[in-house]
């Protein structure tokens, strides 16, 4: 068998998701963030911004990083099936990333939310973003997620309301282990969405080019004393 | 006559999450700065007193008798030391207790300590604790919590003076701006009136916690510590500190009814007008002597209320000097310097010792670039606990 058939049958079979459009949303500081969809081809700097957090226990960014690298190295080389990544970007530095994947037309599975910047309630926007994408872009029915720490607790199941599926464990069982699944239901959306969830439409092209090519951050809050070009 | 009580040493923890910290750690840490700035920390044995403020270490930590603690971790047997615990007013309790003791000749030399950690647990588990001061039954029970309470505080006061929410937001962009360049503060960003308030993603950035304040309406839940160090002025004790003391002129403390809904008119906070005319006369000043005010505002809401009962601005007319920028830091009135708990933090045992860590730090002229007022002759802090049933008002003067 030529390697590249044997590739062929290695990779998951795919749905032909729709694209989210992007969109931009004024921080509470002033400044504006560009939330787009990221590109396979921008892996690099992707795995190169979550990279510093492995080592980061604190709020548990070292098991939520650790995750989406894998999860942004499977989507890279093709390991996982119908994968969608949303960055957010101030002037082109990455201040967070969602990733997520749609499981069938009805179903998303939420994988992962990382926020870089803190105190601006950069990941609650991106995780927003990712919801919307499911619910009104990908028009699923409803929406697993879990979380694994506490601020993503209080951040989704509470503030969202998602219901409790942890009773029909091990027949409903979110991707990411044995973690207790919760669900964003459609009618939980449309309650919370206006809410939670914002952004402006379209993009000005001289804004949606400041984050045409993403940036590593310089410095983590989550690691005091880090600067990359130092490393 | 009683005996001058001047402030020789001041120390403060940078306030935010200190979750990985022991809570006495913490205090101990803070101490030591406040020994070094004061110049006795070989020499520190010279304390005759150590007042401890914190409010929820027995519930939060699972600690009590943390005065003893501090005292052990200082190396600093035999001097007396007590727990003050009065609520989120505790850190004024403490500095009013520390200055009654030099005051009444028990002791020459006291050490105040305000010392919190709520991060232990989560913001909702540290509200609830909080809570706790509500009245059992008609308050607590009922699942009213503190912001609740702030939220219809500040309904009707909007609704009597015609302030707004974009009022609320230029409080808070007045005082992140203030924390953002305080090395001590919680919160060391900015925000900006258009995108807590005009953006049309405003409403989200700045969402409603307790409707009509909104995220940038309240203050962060805190750990942190702060420490004075207090001399007796008149004795000979006071040429062993380098500094020069920063005296305190006035005190005056004053409670109100336990439940709001006993208050003839629940926007009008009586203790606070009372604690301040006490501190007044006691001081010998009036509110146009006030150089600057560090005001208990958990909810900003609270900062305009508190200037106006304490007499700095007319009845309603706070939210006039706000928007004319007069209690910004080139203001005619300068109001929470530090951030005040919005931007500053507000661990809560702490926080009343930190008002006054402010007031000595600014009337000392070293506070940070970009927030130092101009040759300020008078400070006051206003510390409550509860909606204002116990509240505690201290004037400090550079002689």
């Amino acid at each position: 068998m030529a390697i590249d058939a044997l590739e062929m049958k290695l990779r998951p079979p795919e749905i032909s998701l729709t694209p989210y459009p992007s969109k931009t949303i004024t921080l509470a500081n002033g400044k504006t963030m560009v939330v787009r969809e990221a590109k396979r081809e921008e892996c690099g700097v992707l795995l190169g911004t979550v990279y510093p957090l492995l080592g980061v226990p604190t709020d548990y960014y070292d098991v939520v990083a650790a995750r989406m690298f894998s999860e942004l190295l499977a989507w890279f080389r093709y390991r996982i099936a119908n994968e969608f990544v949303i960055v957010g970007a101030i002037d082109g530095v990455i201040a967070g990333i969602v990733t997520s994947r749609c499981v069938n037309d009805h179903l998303g599975m939420s994988l992962h939310t990382l926020a870089i910047d803190r105190g601006l309630r950069v990941g609650a926007q991106l995780f927003a973003a990712k919801m919307e994408h499911h619910m009104d872009y990908l028009n699923e029915d409803e929406v697993w997620i879990v979380a694994e720490s506490p601020i993503g607790f209080r951040r989704w199941m509470i503030e969202y309301e998602l219901e409790d599926r942890s009773s029909g464990f091990p027949n409903i069982r979110h991707e990411l282990g044995g973690v207790p699944t919760y669900a964003l239901t459609r009618k939980l959306w449309e309650k919370h969405k206006a809410d939670k969830c914002t952004g402006t439409r379209p993009v000005p092209m001289d804004i949606l080019a400041t984050a045409d090519r993403l940036k590593l951050p310089e410095e983590y809050p989550q690691i005091p004393g880090y600067k990359r070009s130092k490393q | 006559m009683t005996a001058r009580v001047g402030i020789v040493g001041i120390g403060q923890i940078k306030f935010g999450n200190l979750s990985e910290y022991d809570l006495v750690d913490i205090m101990a840490y803070t101490a030591t700065d406040a020994l070094i700035d004061a110049g006795i920390l070989e020499n520190r044995r010279i304390i005759d007193q150590i007042f401890v403020a914190n409010m929820l270490g027995g519930m939060i930590n699972h600690q009590t008798g943390i005065a003893s603690a501090l005292v052990s971790r200082l190396d600093l047997e035999p001097t007396a030391a007590e727990l003050v615990e009065n609520g989120p007013a505790s850190g004024a309790s403490a500095v009013k207790l520390g200055y009654m003791a030099i005051a009444s000749g028990i002791a020459n030399v006291v050490m105040v300590v305000g010392g919190e950690t709520m991060r232990k647990v989560t913001g909702w588990e540290a509200t609830d604790c909080v809570a706790t001061l509500g009245h059992p039954e008609a308050e607590y029970d009922m699942g009213l919590t503190f912001p609740a309470l702030g939220g219809m505080f500040a309904r009707l006061y909007m609704e009597r003076y015609g302030v707004t929410e974009r009022d609320l937001a230029l409080v808070a962009v007045k005082d992140h701006e203030n924390g953002s360049k305080n090395k001590y503060a919680h919160i060391d960003g900015t925000c900006t009136i258009e995108a807590i308030h005009d953006s049309p993603n405003a409403h989200v950035v700045n969402n409603y916690v307790a409707e009509p304040l909104r995220l940038f309406s309240v203050c962060p839940v805190s750990d942190g510590a702060a420490v004075l160090i207090l001399v007796n002025m008149d004795s000979p004790i006071v040429e062993k500190f380098k500094k020069k003391p920063i005296r305190i002129a006035g005190i005056g403390s004053a409670t109100d009814t336990h439940c709001m809904h006993n208050r003839k008119d629940p926007v009008e906070m009586g203790a606070v007008k009372l604690s301040a005319e006490r501190a007044y006369a006691m001081a010998g000043v009036k509110p146009e002597d006030i150089s600057f005010a560090e005001l208990h505002d958990p909810f900003v809401i609270l900062e305009l209320a508190i200037s106006e009962e304490v007499g700095l601005f007319p009845r309603g007319k706070a939210v006039e000097a706000l928007r004319r920028g007069e209690t910004g830091i080139d203001g005619r009135l300068p109001i929470n310097t530090s951030g005040g708990l919005k931007a500053k933090g507000h661990p809560v045992g702490a926080t009343g010792v930190s008002q006054v860590v402010e007031l000595v730090r600014q009337l000392r002229g070293k506070a940070e670039k970009g927030r130092q007022v101009k040759d300020p002759r008078y400070g006051m802090s206003v510390n409550f606990g509860g909606l204002a049933n116990n509240v505690i008002t201290i004037i400090c003067a550079k002689d």
